[in-house]
This record gives structure tokens, C-alpha cells and sequence, in this order.
């Protein structure tokens, strides 16, 4: 029916990501089968959310504060502790249990990064759209700051604007000031990703078709823009995520985190400030390390896994997985048979 | 249909222009810049009331951007000039917001590719509901029983309203975009070549329902097609374009039987007829003009069978060659249309 080979497939293409997307937002349960069969999302959903559940039970799963001093016998207190001295990972040099400051700075570590990766998405997204769907000197205006800030390195930036600001006084939490930082200047690539496909979809008929019926632009973007596009930017958060956790720690290990709440990244920086390294007290320094290890590797995993999923252009081999599956929801196989 | 002729013109299209300015050409031989795509030219013809206007040409001759130009739903880059009434108003003069008011509501359309028209991630019944809640005209629950009402129209079953657009057949498709372009009661329908994709059999249900409809509700319907099949069975009278020009206008009867234009009478003939068949087909030989590239003179001159020495500097005007017939040729004898 439609000619030309290339047309027929750019057509299946793009079938098949919004037909992932009903699924996705219609099913979750039919999504879950088919996301159960791939061995690295659940091995991403699994590291995801023990960290999750980490932070969130944080008070239950340990038995002392983190800022708590642990003491011996003769009340003394227990400085460099080995974990088999003390508790299941021992204590630092100011004789703090370190699992217990693993267990709350994950709240930290991850409440820096969710937000921060959230801000990153939604001003990417917003961005993104405003660029590719109004075009001309919005979309010139847009890329070009993001141009900008592709190619100014992240960390130096980040680095220099978190220094400064604290220096302002401006009486916001250094946490605040992270999250506000990081969010503020990680969207560019979610920007750059939604753009290109905003420009792609605002040019197919159903988008005519909105405008001849009267809609205005607002109409259009939040009613048939967005959902569209909704895979792209769930799959995109997730590795946003992991990128916003590895920056807050790369900060926080620099010294910008804020001392009274440690985050993983804090850690580390008290670690390597008072030689934990040279007293070999591994239990100081590991577990932050391999935690930070642990959560992005788990959204990376889960991202690629989603992304695969939620965005065809990666593969080919889940079709007839999603085909079979829209067919037994419908309960019509006849009409299944044109997802061709 | 002469009865409809004492209405005042639903939609009067006079001396429409559509120029599209292109990005400039990257030879050094283009000069200053701007390419222009002179798309449509100085295009003129009146739809009454329950009239249907039949828009024949090639692909590219502009019919499409005649419609959009109407609706004004061109790129930014296009340029329209000329004056397009609807009832009293001058849709081109009026602001992006009023003109939201008259799309839909008062002008429809139903366009060429169903499958592509509908999103494919919105239920059928919601995307005719769309445009009913976006004009106000029904509160939430009224409007779900005006979807059913609308889809019963069409011939489907109301509760198919639930289903997504791949689980309709190409047929239903272009029958659900058609219960969504009445879904605000328009006076005006036009049908963007309604049954191109669809097989013979489709074909004829599409164009028996549009046939209904419009007796039903008086509708007036601007019908684009290439199908001169389908020209003469829907349409009251055909406006025949040439590269972006109106070539020849009038009611159906008079254009299938008395060409005066060359370029009608070649497309008559090249095209199959039952009473007088013929082995050969007639074929216009070349390729229809540029539209960055137009001829000086006659648009359809380099094609002509029967040009003349005038046709390669001069433009025709559009002339009125019999009461209510138009034809844009220096051969046609009669005086110039007034528009």
C-alpha cells in the first residue's frame, strides 16, 4: 500500500515504538513479561532497588546513628575498627559505624541524584520540545546554549559554579545547591534526543490533522507530542539517573557535598581526607566506592534494557514478542494481523 | 443541482496565491537568494451550499495546497495572497486564533492517508472527541454519545470507538476520519483524496457514505482527486488545475462533454471510457513545469498539442467562455472572468 521499501520500514519503525508505548502505558503486567525475559534489566532492577530499599529503611537496618561515636568496653572510643571488631563494616577515625553512614547516605547520594536527574530530564524535555516543535530562532536559540554547554567540560563547570555559589551566602542547603546544579546543567543530550524526534513527529499527518481541527499549540504538544515521546524520556531518566549520582559524588568527593548530611561521594572525601587509605582501613573507603558502583551500574543496566525496549531503532527482536502479546490483549487476532 | 445556485456561495475562493519561499540556492548562478515556489497562482471558484467541487489535476498541480491554503495550515514558509470568503469572512485576513475557531467547526477535512491522520497511540472514539471538546460544543458525556452516534453514521459499531487505529481496516480508517470531520457539524467538507489508498470495492462504500452524508446534511464537499471516474460521478462542477493554475472551471456535464481547454481534453482522453473504447490510450507527453522554473507564457505551453506562438509569452487569462464555464487558453474565445 505504501510505496517505497525504506517508507514501509521507517513506517514498521515507528509502529512498533508506539505500539510499545500502548504497552507500556496500558500494561504494565504484559510489559513486565516481556521486560522479566531480559536477564540485565532485572539484573539493573535488582541493584536499583536494593539501594532503594537501602535508603528508604536506612533507620532499620542499622543500630547506631551515623554520627553516634562507638566505644568500647572501658568507653573508649573505637577509631579504624575492622568490621570484625565492630558491626559488619567496621568504623572510621572518629569511630562512626560505617555501614550505618553507607545506609543514611544512600538518602543523600540518592535523593541528589533522582532530583537532580529529574530537573535534568524535565528542563531537557521541555527544551527539547520547545526546540524541535516551534523551530526557527527558538530551536537556533535553544541548540546553540546547548551547543554551549556540550562543549564546556561538566565537572570544572559544575565545580566552579557550586564554589561560587556557595560563596554567595545565599542561604540555600549545599544539597540544594547540587541538586540545582547538576539538574540545571545536565539536560543537554535529553534536549538534543527529544528535538530530534519532536522534529520527526511534527511533521507526520495526525499532527495536520490536530491543527485542522482547531487545536492550538498547546493542545498538540501535550495531547499527541508528548506521548510519543514518553518511551524516549523514561528510558533517557534512567541513565540521566546514573549520571547525576556519579556527578554528585564526584563533587561530594571533591569536597563540595555538604559535611553535616554525607553522602556517599562525603564519604569517600572523609576517607581519603583522614588516610584511611595508608591506616588500610578498606572498610572506609570500599563500600561508598562499590555502592556508587552498584546504583549506576544498576540504572545503566536498566536504562539500556528499557531503552531497548521502549525504542525499536536499537532492535529488531522484540517484535514478535510485542505483536503476540497486543494480539492476546485485544482478543482480536484478525485486526492484530496489520502490525504487519 | 441549479436549486443551490440561488444560495449565496458557501466559499469564495478569488485570486488565491500560494508562494512558498525556499531556502536559497546553494549555485553561485541563483543570485541574490531566495528561490520562490510559486505553488499556486491567482486561483478563483465559488462551492455553494450541498454543492460538491471536484479539484482534478496532477500530482503537484496544487489541489492539496489549494485546501490548506483555505484552512491555513501551511509551513511558515508559505506566502498566501488573494481573498478566500467563507460566508462573509475573509479566512486569510483573520488572526491564528480566530481562524482556530473556524477549522473544524465550520471547514473539515479528511485527509489523503487515514492510517497517518490518526494518531496511532489515541483511541478512535477519543480522536473524534478531540475536536468536539476542543470547540466546547458538548460537555464530556454528551460528547461520548454524540462518538457513538457519529461512528453508527459511518457504519461502526459504536463500541469500536475503544479500539486503536491499527486494529481498524484501511476501509474503517478512512470511515472513522470521515465521523471525525462531521464530528463538529461543518458546512464544509473537504476530502483530500478520500479513497486513493483504498481498493475498488472500499472505494465505492467510502464514496457512497461522503454521497449520504452530504445529502443528509446538505454538506457542501471540495472533492480531491485524480479519479475522473469518481469527478463524474460525485462532483456538480470540476475545477481543473495545471501547474498551480486554474486550466479550465465549470459544471461537470459541460467539462466532460466540451473541453475547451487542451489540457482538460487531453486528460478526457487519456482516460478509459466504456461507450467508446479505444486500444490506445491518449498521453500528454512530458512532465508537468517547475515551480521554481515556471514558463514565461502559457504554464501547460511546453506540453501542448495545440500551441501557438502567443502561448510562449503570455499567460491566459481566465475566460469565461459560456454562462458559468471558465477556461484559461488563448485559443478559448470569451470575455475575461470576473472574479
Amino acid at each position: 500500500m505504501i510505496g517505497g521499501k525504506s517508507r514501509v520500514l521507517c513506517g514498521i519503525r515507528v509502529r512498533q515504538m508506539q505500539e510499545s508505548w500502548l504497552l507500556f502505558k496500558r500494561n504494565l503486567s504484559d510489559f513486565w513479561k516481556t521486560f522479566r525475559r531480559n536477564r540485565m534489566g532485572l539484573i539493573g532492577a535488582f541493584l536499583v532497588s536494593t539501594a532503594l530499599l537501602l535508603a528508604i529503611f536506612a533507620p532499620l537496618l542499622t543500630t547506631i546513628l551515623p554520627k553516634e561515636t562507638v566505644r568500647d568496653a572501658n568507653g573508649r572510643a573505637l577509631t579504624f575498627a575492622s568490621p570484625a571488631v565492630h558491626g559488619p563494616l567496621g568504623t572510621d577515625d572518629a569511630g562512626h559505624d560505617v555501614w550505618s553512614q553507607l545506609a543514611f547516605g544512600a538518602r543523600i547520594s540518592l535523593t541528589v541524584g533522582f532530583l537532580a536527574g529529574f530537573i535534568a530530564m524535565f528542563v531537557g524535555s521541555l527544551l527539547g520540545i520547545l526546540a524541535g516543535y516551534f523551530g526557527g530562532w527558538v530551536d537556533n536559540l535553544i541548540m546553540r546554549i546547548t551547543d554551549v554547554l556540550l562543549v564546556i567540560p561538566d565537572l570544572p563547570l559544575m565545580l566552579v559554579l557550586v564554589a561560587t555559589i556557595r560563596q554567595l551566602d545565599l542561604k540555600i542547603s549545599p544539597l540544594t545547591v547540587l541538586i540545582l546544579v547538576i539538574g540545571l546543567l545536565y539536560w543537554t543530550s535529553t534536549a538534543r534526543l527529544v528535538r530530534s524526534q519532536v522534529l520527526s513527529i511534527k511533521e507526520r499527518q495526525f499532527v495536520a490533522r490536530a491543527r485542522a481541527i482547531g487545536a492550538g499549540h498547546a493542545h498538540i504538544i501535550r495531547k499527541h507530542i508528548l506521548p510519543q515521546i514518553m518511551p524516549l524520556i523514561v528510558a533517557n531518566t534512567v541513565l540521566i539517573l546514573s549520571t547525576a549520582i556519579l556527578i554528585e559524588s564526584g563533587l561530594a568527593f571533591l569536597g563540595l557535598g555538604d559535611p553535616t548530611q554525607p553522602s556517599w561521594g562525603t564519604m569517600l572525601n572523609f576517607a581519603f581526607d583522614r588516610n584511611a587509605i595508608s591506616n588500610g582501613a578498606w572498610w572506609f573507603y570500599l563500600p561508598p566506592g562499590l555502592a556508587i558502583v552498584w546504583v549506576s551500574l544498576g540504572c545503566v543496566l536498566l536504562g539500556n534494557v528499557l531503552e531497548e525496549m521502549l525504542n525499536p531503532r536499537l532492535t529488531g527482536h522484540h517484535l514478535e514478542g510485542e505483536a503476540s502479546v497486543i494480539q492476546a490483549s485485544s482478543g482480536e487476532a484478525a485486526h492484530a494481523q496489520h502490525l504487519g | 443541482m441549479h436549486s443551490t445556485l440561488a444560495d449565496s456561495p458557501l466559499l469564495r475562493v478569488r485570486h488565491l496565491s500560494t508562494h512558498f519561499i525556499l531556502p536559497a540556492d546553494a549555485s553561485p548562478a541563483a543570485g541574490d537568494g531566495k528561490r520562490v515556489a510559486r505553488a499556486l497562482e491567482d486561483v478563483s471558484f465559488d462551492v455553494y451550499p450541498g454543492q460538491t467541487v471536484g479539484l482534478v489535476g496532477e500530482s503537484g498541480c496544487g489541489k492539496t495546497t489549494t485546501l490548506m491554503s483555505v484552512m491555513r495550515l501551511l509551513p511558515a514558509t508559505a506566502r498566501l495572497s488573494g481573498q478566500v470568503f467563507f460566508k462573509e469572512t475573509n479566512l486569510l485576513a483573520l488572526d491564528e486564533k480566530s481562524m482556530r475557531g473556524y477549522r473544524w467547526k465550520d471547514i473539515a477535512i479528511v485527509f489523503q492517508g487515514a492510517m497517518n491522520a490518526l494518531n496511532p497511540v489515541m483511541k478512535v472514539g477519543e480522536q473524534i472527541r478531540e475536536a468536539i471538546l476542543l470547540h466546547n460544543l458538548l460537555e464530556r458525556d454528551q460528547a461520548e454519545a454524540r462518538v457513538a452516534e457519529l461512528l453508527e453514521m459511518v457504519g461502526i459499531p459504536k463500541e469500536r470507538g475503544g479500539q486503536y487505529p491499527f486494529q481498524y481496516s484501511g476501509g474503517m480508517r478512512q470511515r472513522a476520519m470521515i465521523a471525525m470531520a462531521l464530528a463538529c457539524s461543518p458546512s464544509l467538507l473537504f476530502a483530500d483524496e478520500p479513497t486513493t489508498a483504498l481498493d475498488v470495492m472500499v472505494q465505492a462504500q467510502v464514496l457512497e457514505l461522503l454521497k449520504n452524508i452530504q445529502k443528509a446534511l446538505r454538506l457542501a464537499i471540495v472533492l480531491v482527486t485524480h479519479d475522473l471516474g469518481v469527478v463524474a460521478e460525485m462532483c456538480d462542477m470540476v475545477v481543473v488545475m495545471y501547474g498551480g493554475k486554474v486550466a479550465e472551471y465549470g459544471p461537470v456535464d459541460v467539462i466532460y462533454n466540451a473541453p475547451q481547454h487542451p489540457y482538460t481534453q487531453r486528460l478526457l482522453e487519456s482516460f478509459p471510457d466504456l461507450v467508446r473504447p479505444t486500444d490506445m490510450l491518449a498521453s500528454i507527453p512530458g512532465t508537468p513545469p517547475r515551480l521554481t522554473e515556471l514558463p514565461p507564457g502559457c504554464r501547460f505551453e511546453p506540453r501542448c498539442h495545440a500551441r501557438i506562438d502567443k502561448c510562449k509569452t503570455e499567460s491566459p487569462p481566465l475566460l469565461e467562455v459560456a454562462d458559468g464555464h471558465f477556461a484559461a487558453c488563448h485559443l478559448c474565445l470569451g470575455t475575461k472572468a470576473r472574479f
